[in-house]
């Protein structure tokens, strides 16, 4: 019977596609649909706090150099990674980040809380050369980046842009995208003062790379690998005991 | 590839040409410097080569009207020769990187050669440059021979396969700039994601018109897999890949989606890229060329149609098990595994269906190392979907993810699985598309074959060792209760599996340099078979194809 109705779907090409749509379609429909409608899907964090526009161009540039490719930055609910890690990250953690970077393989640790784990000098020097400072690593070196100038004038359109899809950027903090890239990174500056005022008092204002005098790429990878982990702390009140990995002894 | 076209249809390539090359010019200005200028650069200059080819032909004679009446052959023969020189590119990227992996200053003092820049020129170099266009030019053929039908369309074959490696440009040259979604297989950005609909959406609407033209009354399955992988691919891209771009005139864009939900779309996408990419669209050169290569007829009708139905809808459904223990609720991680366990079920239909179209054939893989290449696919996707249903149940995820398992897993399947297909399909489609007698030296075909089988070994006991160490001792716990070991220690530890596996993926390459040279040799020394001219629409199925399901 099956048999017989399928001998008559495959004489037909139109048929066919309707047919393979539908049954490809179910899945993804069922999976990803309620993702956005069940509310505990992400939850609540009323402290958590926007990218600045250095932090934003400092993650735009760890995109562009494909560090998700070996650093994860998704801590899971297993003994081992809490420890090792710190708390398990939750959804909320990543609410705004487009894309979001769980990334799939660890070559390096997973950098989930990384954020005020080193000093801004260590990062300079572990992103110049990480073997100066971690003989064993295979990490490539990105010296590169302090002698590069960061691009700070088309910020605003970024800011804008995830604005458009959702993040609740403010008016003022568009128009001073450029202004704010340069105040963070300039603590003596002007400029500085503005945006702890737009981004919170927590925000991290410092010459990152050691140089005030020019805003490098440098200057906004380092800003950016000091904020992950530091937008909420919601997972630090989150305390629910870690789930544990399955003893491979037993 | 001129001379197929008359008067008018060199005309309509020479206006579609005039868009490409106006659309990189509007690119050029309005990026400037930004990436998307560069980018702008190489369209233009794509277009106007093209261009330029057609005009240098222009005036020639135009065909003579029986060519209707033969199948169209110019487009695969394009198509062979791309996969070949994006298999090497690709495979020496990898190679490369592998290196990387082991000396890390393999590198320039300059972004594009890092590791993070180089990766997805390797990924998409095998999977979009290799892969595809491996799956565009079988399936032109295959289409056309199971439908004793030609391609309906002189320009839109080109089209599809020019306009497909201008896509795969745009990604490996952006990568080389820092252009990247940063999304896992589908890194390329919003313009070149939208110039990949138009390719795509010609590209099903052609295949759709040669079968409407077919001469048997039933599709046979392989055209079923060739339009799962059309159909399927599309939505997937077209739904993995919406963003907003900061600008028109700048490459950088924002996706749509964001966090869980973002990292929820894109594995459903980059499980489903394995699946209707990597698995469908192979498996439809396997239900080709595998039964004209060992001369006996598809095993069962019937598991032939579980299987495929089977993978079509369980496959949609497996992507969460990428994010087991993750932000992702529960929910979803325990409906991935679920159906990625029952996806067993389907894809080992299919290679016991494959496996025992051999019986009575045995002697013939002893004997012939095109067909060897074939079944040991077969073997390696029976064992690489095993393995990726067991690794996808949670307290195995819990160890492999993360590691180097997981890559040795995806190699088992782009080695073992895609590759192996993909040359024991070349070598099967080579003589018979040129009509020559053979291969130009079978000898060769046995070298790549035993490089091909040690590389991919080397690799992939490499990657499990590595992959399970790690995992382990990420886990270890000392007597006293706290972690065994730094991050550090299993980095260390990897270090002789890094070397051994850039070693495995060397000899790798070396086999697809072989075949290369192999593929060339036979193209250009070994004289025409007189035999292989009756492969033609009116004559019945290519001489030797018994490619009709058994009953």
């Amino acid at each position: 019977m099956a048999e017989l109705f399928h001998r008559k779907l495959e004489r037909t090409a139109i048929g066919f596609v309707i047919a393979i749509i539908a049954a490809a379609s179910v899945g993804g429909i069922v999976e990803i649909a309620p993702l956005f409608t069940i509310n505990e899907t992400v939850e609540e964090a009323p402290d958590l706090r926007l990218y600045t526009p250095l932090e934003l161009a400092g993650r735009n540039i760890y995109i562009r150099e494909g560090c998700y490719a070996c650093h994860s930055q998704m801590i899971r609910t297993l003994r081992d990674e809490v420890e090792r890690y710190g708390p398990y990250s939750l959804a909320v953690e990543s609410k705004y980040d487009r894309p979001m970077l769980w990334g799939s393989k660890r070559t390096g640790p997973d950098l989930a809380r990384v954020g005020g784990k080193y000093s801004d000098f260590w990062h300079v020097a572990h992103l110049t050369n990480p073997r100066d400072v971690v003989p064993e690593s295979n990490m490539p070196a990105y010296r590169w980046l302090a002698r590069t100038g960061l691009e700070t004038e088309d910020l605003g359109r970024h800011l804008q842009a995830q604005r458009a899809l959702g993040v609740p950027y403010t008016n003022a903090m568009i128009a001073n995208a450029t202004a704010d890239a340069f105040g963070q990174a300039a603590p003596d500056s002007p400029f500085a003062a503005g945006v702890t005022e737009r981004y919170g008092e927590k925000t991290q204002v410092s010459a990152f790379d050691g140089v005030v005098t020019q805003l490098t790429e440098m200057d906004a990878l380092v800003a950016y690998l000091q904020v992950l982990g530091r937008l909420t702390d919601a997972a630090y009140s989150n305390t629910a005991a870690p789930q544990q990995a399955p003893d491979p002894t037993n | 590839m001129v001379q197929q076209l008359t008067t008018g249809e060199r005309q309509n390539a020479l206006i579609i040409l005039l868009f490409v090359f106006v659309a990189g010019v509007a690119m050029a200005a309005a990026g400037g410097s930004d990436p998307l200028g560069v980018h702008g650069v190489i369209v233009l200059l794509f277009g106007g080569a093209l261009a330029a080819l057609v005009m240098r032909s222009y005036y020639e004679r135009e065909p003579t009207q029986d060519r209707l009446s033969h199948y169209y052959d110019d487009p695969i023969k394009a198509g062979v020769a791309l996969t070949l020189a994006w298999a090497i590119f690709g495979m020496f990227m990898g190679v490369w990187t592998a290196a990387q992996l082991a000396w890390p200053d393999l590198a320039f003092d300059a972004g594009w050669s890092t590791f993070g820049r180089l990766r997805p020129t390797h990924t998409t170099g095998v999977i979009f440059g290799f892969g595809g266009n491996a799956l565009i030019a079988t399936s032109f053929h295959v289409v056309q021979r199971t439908s004793r039908a030609r391609l309906a369309g002189q320009v839109s074959p080109w089209f599809v396969l020019l306009g497909f490696n201008l896509f795969c440009i745009l990604a490996v040259t952006g990568y080389f700039m820092g252009v990247t979604q940063s999304k896992e297989y589908a890194e390329a950005e919003w313009y070149a994601d939208l110039w990949l609909v138009v390719v795509w959406v010609t590209y099903f609407v052609l295949f759709l018109r040669t079968l409407a033209r077919r001469k048997e009354p039933h599709i046979y399955v392989a055209n079923w897999y060739y339009m799962a992988f059309i159909v399927v691919v599309a939505i997937l891209h077209i739904v993995n890949n919406l963003a907003l771009p900061i600008s028109l005139g700048q490459a950088k864009s924002y996706t749509i989606w964001a966090g869980v939900q973002d990292s929820m779309v894109q594995w459903w996408y980059g499980h489903n890229a394995v699946a209707f990419f990597l698995t469908a669209g192979f498996l439809a050169m396997l239900y080709y060329y595998l039964p004209v290569r060992a001369q006996r007829p598809i095993f069962s009708y019937r598991l032939s149609i579980l299987s495929f139905w089977g993978i079509t809808f369980f496959y949609m459904w497996a992507g969460s098990h990428h994010l087991h223990y993750t932000a992702l609720p529960h929910w979803v991680q325990n409906l991935g595994m679920t159906f990625s366990v029952m996806l067993l079920v389907p894809s080992w239909a299919s290679a016991g269906n494959a496996l025992l179209t051999l019986n009575g054939a045995w002697h013939r893989v002893r004997d012939d190392a095109t067909l060897r290449f074939i079944f040991v696919a077969a073997v390696f996707y029976g064992l690489s979907t095993f393995e990726g249903s067991f690794m996808a149940i949670r307290p195995v995820n819990a160890l492999s993810h993360y590691t180097d398992w997981t890559v040795g897993h995806v190699h088992a399947g782009a080695l073992g699985w895609v590759a192996f297909i993909t040359f024991g399909s070349l070598y099967t489609l080579v003589p018979s598309l040129w009509k020559r007698e053979r291969m130009y030296s079978p000898a060769l075909v046995e070298v790549h074959f035993w490089l091909a089988v040690a590389g991919t070994l080397i690799y992939v006991f490499s990657m499990w060792n590595s992959g399970i160490l790690q995992g382990l001792m990420w886990r270890t716990y000392t007597e006293e209760g706290t972690l065994a070991y730094s991050f550090l220690d299993s980095l260390v530890a990897m270090y002789p599996y890094y070397i051994a596996r850039a070693f495995g993926g060397l000899l790798f390459l070396l086999g697809a340099v072989v075949a290369a040279y192999n593929i060339w040799m036979t193209v250009r020394a070994v004289p025409v078979a007189a035999g292989r001219q009756a492969d033609v629409p009116d004559s019945g199925l290519a001489p030797n194809t018994v490619a009709t399901p058994a009953e």
